[in-house]
C-alpha cells in the first residue's frame, strides 16, 4: 500500500512547528501504525534526514505511551485501540493521513509528535492514591469487596492515562482521566476513607494546570482506547458536589 | 577460581529471614532524613522500592526513562500474581510456593532466597489491596484465584487481563504519595547512562535528560537499580520497545557482577512473527493454555496444502491432528512449563510441521473449548484476548485456530545479589528483573510480579537500612567531586564516539542482526558450534556498528536514535557474554538447552555434579570476562529430575 | 467578574451553571404555559389575565430577580467557561475532530450566542417595553402583550426568525437537559436513559410549543 503523510514537524517546545508531506511506499496491510513510523524514519536517517519523533514503549496498548492524532481522531480510526495497536489495513492505498501531536496548553510539544504529559502524573500526586505507607497491613481478605465494586473499580482503573481523552475533547478538559482514578478509589472501602479530601485536590490540581472545562460533550469516551465511561465524570461531580457541602470549615 | 559468598544467614529455612530482620542494624527517623537514595527504575520492583523507602523517611530520587513512571514495563505483565495464601484451602503453603519456584528454576536458585519470596507473599498481596488494586472478586466479596503452569494449586491473584497494570498502579500511586508528602522526587525521561563510586562504594549516577539531552549528576548514599531485563538483546521479544540492560551492564562494567546471562525465558504462547517490518512481538497469556488445545497437522501434506491455502485448519480431520504436548506429556499436558512448551513448539516445526506462512507456527485451538462450555464462557474468560489477537492478526480466534510461536520474553540472568540484594559493588543494590535472584534457569508465571514487589516492598527497606546505618555520619555528596567528572566525562565520551561513526546504516540494521544470531544460536537451543559462531559473529557486528552506525540529530536535543544507539552497544556486549556463558554451562537446565544434554526422548539433562551453582561474571574490558561460582547448596529440598510427563 | 469568581473550580462552575440551566427549562415550561394562551379564541383573556398575574404578584415579582440571576449567571459562566477552555488548547488541530457522541454538545456556546441575541431582542419587545423603556407599537398599551405578539407574529419575517431560533433553542435544550444531570453527578444505571429520553421530548416538544404559536398567528388567524 501507499500513502501521502502530513506529520507535524517540530524541533522542540519553543520552535516554530509546521506540516511536512512524506509519501511512503509499499506497506503491508499487516503493518501497525508505528511500525510503517519506523520504516519511514529509517528511510529518513538513510537520506541523511531527521526522523520523526513519536513516542511509544509496550506496543501492545497497555502502557499509554504512544499518542497520535491521526485524521481527526487519537489513536486512528480504529476504536477501542492505541495507536500502537491500529493497523494499516484499516486504511485504504493512496490515503493520506495527516498526523498531528495531541493538542493541549497543559501537554506542550516536546519534539515532532511528542508531547510532555507530566501533568497526569501532578495530578495524581496531588492525591490519587490511598495514603498508606508500606508494612502493618490488614489481611487481604479482611474487607470484602462485593464483585460488583470491584468491578466497577477495575472499570475505571483500566485508564492507562495516555490523554487520549484531552486530546479529544474540544475543551481540552482532562475529566475522564481524573474521574477515573477518583472513581476508582471512591467506590473501593479501602479509598473511601479519604475520598473527600482527594476528590478536591484532584481537581484542584487539575484546575491550576490549565485543563479545559467538560461541557459533557462526550468525545472522550467516544475515544478512550479502554472505553472508560463518562459515568465516571458524573461520579466525580457527585463526590465533588459532596465534599464541597459537606466539609467542615478549615481551621 | 574464587567463590561467591551469599552471606546467607544461619539458622533453620523458615527462621532465616525473621531472625536476620531481628538483628540488623536500624536508623533512627531523624538520621533517615539525611540519607539519600536513587532508585533507577520505576517498575514493580523500583516504585515499590521508592515508595517503601519514602514512606520510612529516606529521601528518594526515582528515575524513568519513560514520560511518566507510571509506564513502566511491569505494565504489560497479563495474568497474574502468585502468593501463598492458601484462600482456596488447596493445600497451599509458603513451603510448597518455595518447592514450586526452586523446581521450576530447575534446582538453579538459591533456598534462602526463594524461601524468603514465599514468605513474604502473601504480605504484597495485602499491601497491593491496600493501595487500591482492584483483584477480582467472588461475588461474596473475597479474592479470587486461578491456576498458572508448573504449580497444581491455584494461588494466582489477578486483575482482569491486567495484573501487571494494575499492580504498577498501586506502587506508582503509593510512590505518589511518597511525592506528595516530599520524600520522593521522581525524574522520568531521564536514563542512567553510569554509575558514580565513590571509595569502592555506589555513591551516585549519570544521567541523560532525554529532552534536552543534557548530562547530569545526582549524588546519593546508595543506589538501587531496578530497571529490568534485557530480553531486548534478541531484537524481538516481547518487551518493550525501550526495554534494556544499559543501566545494569553499566554497572556490570563499573564492577558488579554478571550471573547466568544466558538464563532466558522464552514464552511459547506469543503471535508470530509476519513480517521483516516488524518491530516486537505481543505475547497471548498463559491462561489461554488453560482451555486451547496446542497441535500441527501430522501429515506434511496438510502442512502443504495449508500453507498453498487449499484447506483451512478446520478441514484437518481430527485424527490427523498431532496434539503433541497432550502426546509427550500426558499428565501436564497442554500446562506443562514454559520452557517445555516452547521447545517441543521448535522441534515440530524444525520437523517440517509448522503452519502459518514461515512455517514457524502451531496452532492453539479452542474449538474444542467451544464445544463444550460454549461460545460465551471462552469469551467471558478470553475475550479480550481473542480481540487483541483479532486486532493484529485479523483472524477471527473463535472461527480459526489461533496461530502462535514462542518469543523471548524474561530474563532470568541478571546483576549478581547476596541475600540483602546487593551487589558485588558496595551499596549498589539490584531489585526486580534486572538482579538475577530468585527464578534459577526458568521462572514459573505469576512469580515476576512477586518477585519485584517483594524485593521493592519488603526486602529492600531492612537490607538497605542495615547497609546506610553506618552511613548516617556521611554527609550528602557534592556532584562537582572528581568523581563525577570521571564518569560524566566517560559518558560524553562515548556519545560523541557514537555520533561521530557517521556511518550509512541506522541503529536497527544492528539489532536485527544482533537479534538474529541470538534467535538462531543463542536462543530455544543450543550448541557449541553454534555457540562459538555467535561469540564470533557478534564480536564481528561490533566492530561493524562502531564503524557504520548512523545516528541523525543532535546530543542537545530529543533523539531516539541516540538513545537507542547507546542500548544496542551495550547489547552488543552482553549478547556476547550470554553465548559465552551459555558455552561454558555444559548442561541443560531450565531455559538453557544444550542440544548435547539431552535425555533420550529431548527433555533437559542437567549435570549436577559439575554446574550446581550461579555463574557470575567480572568483567575485565572488552571482551573480556572472569567467572566466579556461588556453589548452590540444597540443604532443604531434594533435588530431583524435572518430570511432567 | 472578580478574580475571586473565576477561581471557583471548573466542577463548581458546571454545578452551577447545571443549576441555572435547570431552573431555566422549568421556567420554559412555565412561559410557554402562558404563552399557549394566544391560542385560545378568546381575543386574549385568559393570556392577559395570566400576564396580569406574572406582571403584578409580588411572589413572582420576587422571583423574577432569581429568574434574571439565573440567566446572568447561566451565561456569564457560558462565556467565562468557553474562553477558558479555548484557552486550554492555543494551538489547534488542522484536523478537527470529529466525534459521534452528542453532536450538539460542540456547539452550545453557538447555540447558546444565538439565543442570548433572541432574548435581548425578545427583551426590547416585551419586557422593556413593559418597563417603558422601549415605546409600544403605535395606538398600543404598554401592558397590552397580546396585540404586541399579534403584531410581531404576523410580521413574516418576524414569524419564520421565532421558529427557527426554536429550532436552535431545541438544540441548546437537547444537549442541555442531560447535561445538567451528568454535571451534577445525578447518573444511574437505571434512571439515567430515562432522563436522556425525557430530556430528548423536552428538547422536542417545548420548542416545538413554542413555534407553533407565530404559525398559528401566520397560517390560520
Ligand atoms: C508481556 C509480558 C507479560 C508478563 N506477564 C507476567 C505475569 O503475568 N506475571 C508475572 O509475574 N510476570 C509477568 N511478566 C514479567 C514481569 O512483568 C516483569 O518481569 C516485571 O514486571 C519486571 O519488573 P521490574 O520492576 O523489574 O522492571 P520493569 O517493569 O521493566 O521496569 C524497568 C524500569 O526501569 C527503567 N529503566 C530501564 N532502563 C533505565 C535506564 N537506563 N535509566 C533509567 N531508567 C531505566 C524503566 O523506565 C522502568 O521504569 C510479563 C512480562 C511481559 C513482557
Ligand atoms: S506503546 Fe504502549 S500503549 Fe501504545
Amino acid at each position: 500500500m501507499n500513502f501521502t503523510l502530513k506529520i507535524w514537524r517540530q524541533k522542540n517546545a519553543k520552535a516554530k512547528g509546521k506540516f511536512v508531506t512524506y509519501n511512503i511506499e509499499n506497506i503491508s496491510e499487516s503493518c501497525s501504525f508505528l511500525e510503517m513510523l519506523d520504516i519511514l524514519n529509517n528511510q529518513l536517517i538513510e537520506k541523511g534526514d531527521d526522523p520523526v519523533s513519536f513516542d511509544h514503549d509496550c506496543r501492545e496498548g497497555i502502557c499509554g505511551t504512544c499518542s497520535l492524532y491521526i485524521n481527526g481522531r487519537p489513536h486512528g480510526p480504529d476504536d477501542a485501540v492505541t495507536t500502537c495497536q491500529l493497523h494499516m489495513r484499516r486504511f485504504k492505498d493512496g490515503d493520506t493521513i495527516v498526523i498531528e501531536p495531541w493538542r493541549s496548553g497543559a501537554f506542550p510539544v516536546i519534539r515532532d509528535l511528542m508531547v510532555d504529559r507530566k501533568a497526569f502524573d501532578k495530578i495524581i500526586q496531588a492525591g490519587g492514591f490511598i495514603s498508606v505507607n508500606t508494612g502493618g497491613i490488614p489481611d487481604a481478605n479482611a474487607i470484602l469487596i462485593p464483585k460488583d465494586k470491584a468491578d466497577t473499580a477495575m472499570d475505571a482503573a483500566a485508564c492507562i492515562g495516555c490523554g487520549a481523552c484531552v486530546a479529544a475533547c474540544k475543551n481540552a478538559s482532562a475529566m475522564l482521566f481524573v474521574s477515573a482514578k477518583v472513581s476508582h478509589l471512591a467506590v473501593l472501602p479501602q479509598g473511601k476513607a479519604e475520598a473527600s479530601r482527594r476528590v478536591q485536590a484532584m481537581v484542584a490540581k487539575m484546575d491550576e494546570l490549565g485543563f479545559g472545562n467538560c461541557t459533557n460533550t462526550g468525545a472522550c469516551e467516544a475515544e478512550c482506547p479502554k472505553q472508560i465511561s463518562i459515568d465516571n465524570i458524573a461520579r466525580m461531580n457527585r463526590e465533588f458536589l459532596g465534599a464541597k457541602l459537606g466539609a467542615q470549615k478549615q481551621k | 577460581m574464587t567463590v561467591l559468598d551469599s552471606k546467607t544467614p544461619q539458622g533453620a529455612l523458615a527462621d532465616k529471614w525473621n531472625n536476620y530482620k531481628d538483628h540488623i542494624a536500624l536508623v533512627n527517623p531523624a538520621n533517615k532524613r539525611k540519607l539519600d537514595v536513587i532508585v533507577v527504575g520505576t517498575g514493580l520492583a523500583g516504585a515499590s522500592a521508592a515508595a517503601s523507602l519514602g514512606a520510612l523517611g529516606f529521601k528518594v530520587k526515582a528515575f524513568c526513562y519513560q514520560d511518566s513512571s507510571r509506564r513502566a514495563h511491569s505494565i504489560a505483565a497479563q495474568g497474574g500474581i502468585n502468593a501463598a495464601k492458601n484462600y482456596q484451602n488447596d493445600g497451599d503453603s509458603v513451603y510448597r510456593l518455595f518447592y514450586d519456584t526452586i523446581k521450576g528454576g530447575d534446582y538453579r536458585a538459591r533456598e534462602a532466597n526463594v524461601y524468603r519470596l514465599a514468605e513474604v507473599s502473601g504480605d504484597i498481596i495485602d499491601q497491593s489491596v491496600a493501595n487500591g488494586v482492584p483483584f477480582a472478586r467472588e461475588y461474596g466479596g473475597l479474592l479470587d484465584n486461578r491456576s498458572f503452569g508448573g504449580a497444581q494449586v491455584s494461588r494466582t491473584f489477578y486483575a482482569r487481563g491486567q495484573t501487571g497494570q494494575q499492580l504498577l498502579l498501586g506502587a506508582y500511586s503509593a510512590m505518589s504519595y511518597q511525592v506528595n508528602k516530599g520524600n520522593v522526587e521522581i525524574f522520568s525521561r531521564h536514563e542512567m547512562l553510569d554509575v558514580v563510586i565513590i571509595d569502592g562504594r555506589a555513591r551516585g549516577i549519570i544521567a541523560r535528560n532525554l529532552v534536552t539531552g543534557e548530562i547530569e549528576r545526582y549524588a546519593a548514599h546508595a543506589v538501587v537499580i531496578a530497571t529490568g531485563g534485557y530480553g531486548n538483546v534478541f531484537f524481538l521479544s516481547t518487551n518493550a520497545m525501550g526495554s534494556n540492560g544499559t543501566a545494569a551492564w553499566k554497572a556490570h562494567k563499573k564492577g558488579a557482577y554478571f550471573a547466568n546471562p544466558c538464563f532466558t525465558q522464552i514464552h511459547p504462547t506469543c503471535i508470530p512473527v509476519h513480517g521483516d517490518y516488524q518491530s516486537k512481538l505481543t505475547l497471548m497469556s498463559e491462561s489461554l493454555r488453560n482451555d486451547g488445545r496446542i497441535w500441527v497437522p501430522k501429515r506434511k501434506e496438510d502442512v502443504e496444502a495449508l500453507r498453498n491455502g487449499k484447506i483451512k485448519p478446520k478441514d484437518i480431520a481430527e485424527e490427523n491432528r498431532d496434539y503433541y504436548l497432550e502426546r509427550r506429556y500426558p499428565a501436564f499436558g497442554n500446562l506443562v512449563p514454559r520452557d517445555v512448551a516452547s521447545r517441543a513448539a521448535k522441534e515440530r516445526c524444525d520437523a517440517g510441521f509448522g503452519v502459518g506462512e514461515t512455517g514457524l507456527a502451531v496452532f492453539l485451538d479452542f474449538s474444542s473449548a467451544i464445544n463444550r462450555l460454549g461460545k460465551k464462557v471462552v469469551e467471558e474468560r478470553y475475550g479480550n484476548l481473542f480481540q487483541m489477537y483479532e486486532k493484529i492478526v485479523d483472524e477471527n480466534p473463535y472461527e480459526t485456530p489461533m496461530m502462535i510461536y514462542p518469543a523471548v520474553h524474561y530474563t532470568m540472568g541478571g546483576l549478581w545479589v547476596d541475600y540483602e540484594l546487593q551487589s558485588t559493588v558496595k551499596g549498589l543494590f539490584v531489585a526486580g528483573e534486572a538482579n538475577f535472584s530468585d527464578h534459577g534457569a526458568n521462572r514459573l508465571g505469576a512469580s515476576a510480579l512477586m518477585q519485584g514487589l517483594a524485593d521493592g516492598y519488603f526486602v529492600l527497606p531492612y537490607t538497605m537500612q542495615n547497609y546506610l546505618a553506618d552511613q548516617i555520619s556521611v554527609p550528602r555528596f557534592d556532584t562537582n567531586r572528581s568523581e563525577f567528572d570521571e564518569a560524566e566525562k566517560q559518558v560524553k565520551t562515548l556519545i560523541d564516539k557514537l555520533m561521530n561513526v557517521k556511518g550509512s546504516q541506522p541503529v536497527d540494521h544492528f539489532h536485527r542482526q544482533l537479534g538474529k544470531i541470538m534467535w538462531d544460536k543463542v536462543g530455544m537451543a543450543r550448541n557449541k558450534k553454534g555457540l562459538e559462531e555467535a561469540v564470533k559473529e557478534i564480536q564481528a557486528l561490533r566492530a561493524e556498528f562502531w564503524k557504520d552506525v548512523r545516528i541523525p540529530g543532535e546530543i542537545n536535543e530529543v533523539n531516539p536514535e541516540l538513545e537507542k544507539a547507546i542500548r544496542v552497544a551495550d547489547f552488543l556486549e552482553l549478547g556476547e557474554l550470554m553465548a559465552m556463558d551459555a558455552l561454558h554451562r555444559e548442561e541443560s537446565c531450565g531455559g538453557h538447552f544444550r542440544e548435547e544434554y539431552q535425555t533420550p526422548d529431548g527433555e533437559a539433562l542437567r549435570q549436577d555434579e559439575n554446574f550446581m551453582y550461579v555463574a557470575a561474571w567480572e568483567y575485565k574490558g572488552e571482551g573480556k570476562y572472569e567467572m566466579y561460582k556461588e556453589p548452590l547448596n540444597y540443604e532443604f529440598i531434594e533435588v530431583k529430575q524435572r518430570n511432567y510427563k | 467578574m472578580s478574580n475571586k469568581f473565576l477561581k471557583y473550580s471548573s466542577v463548581t462552575k458546571k454545578i452551577v451553571m447545571s443549576l441555572a440551566g435547570l431552573f431555566l427549562i422549568v421556567f420554559l415550561v412555565m412561559h410557554l404555559s402562558i404563552n399557549l394562551l394566544l391560542l385560545k379564541s378568546d381575543d386574549g383573556a385568559a393570556y392577559m389575565q395570566a400576564v396580569h398575574f406574572m406582571t403584578t404578584n409580588p411572589i413572582v415579582k420576587f422571583m423574577e430577580i432569581f429568574l434574571f440571576g439565573g440567566f446572568l449567571l447561566h451565561i456569564i459562566l457560558g462565556i467565562v467557561l468557553q474562553i477558558q477552555n479555548w484557552q486550554a488548547r492555543p494551538v489547534r488541530y488542522k484536523v478537527e475532530g470529529f466525534s459521534q457522541k452528542s453532536f450538539f454538545s460542540k456547539y452550545m456556546i453557538h447555540t447558546g450566542a444565538i439565543i442570548f441575541v433572541f432574548l435581548i431582542i425578545h427583551f426590547i419587545n416585551f419586557y422593556f417595553v413593559k418597563l417603558g423603556w422601549v415605546n409600544p407599537p403605535e395606538g398600543v398599551d404598554k401592558h397590552d402583550f397580546y396585540q404586541m405578539a399579534g403584531i410581531l407574529f404576523s410580521n413574516h419575517f418576524y414569524a419564520i426568525l421565532y421558529v427557527i431560533l426554536m429550532i436552535v433553542l431545541g438544540f441548546h435544550l437537547n444537549h442541555a437537559f442531560q447535561s445538567a444531570f451528568q454535571s451534577l453527578g445525578l447518573n444511574h444505571t437505571k434512571y439515567t436513559p430515562a432522563i436522556k429520553a425525557i430530556g430528548t421530548i423536552y428538547s422536542i416538544v417545548v420548542p416545538l410549543g413554542f413555534a407553533i404559536i407565530p404559525l398559528y398567528f401566520l397560517l390560520i388567524k
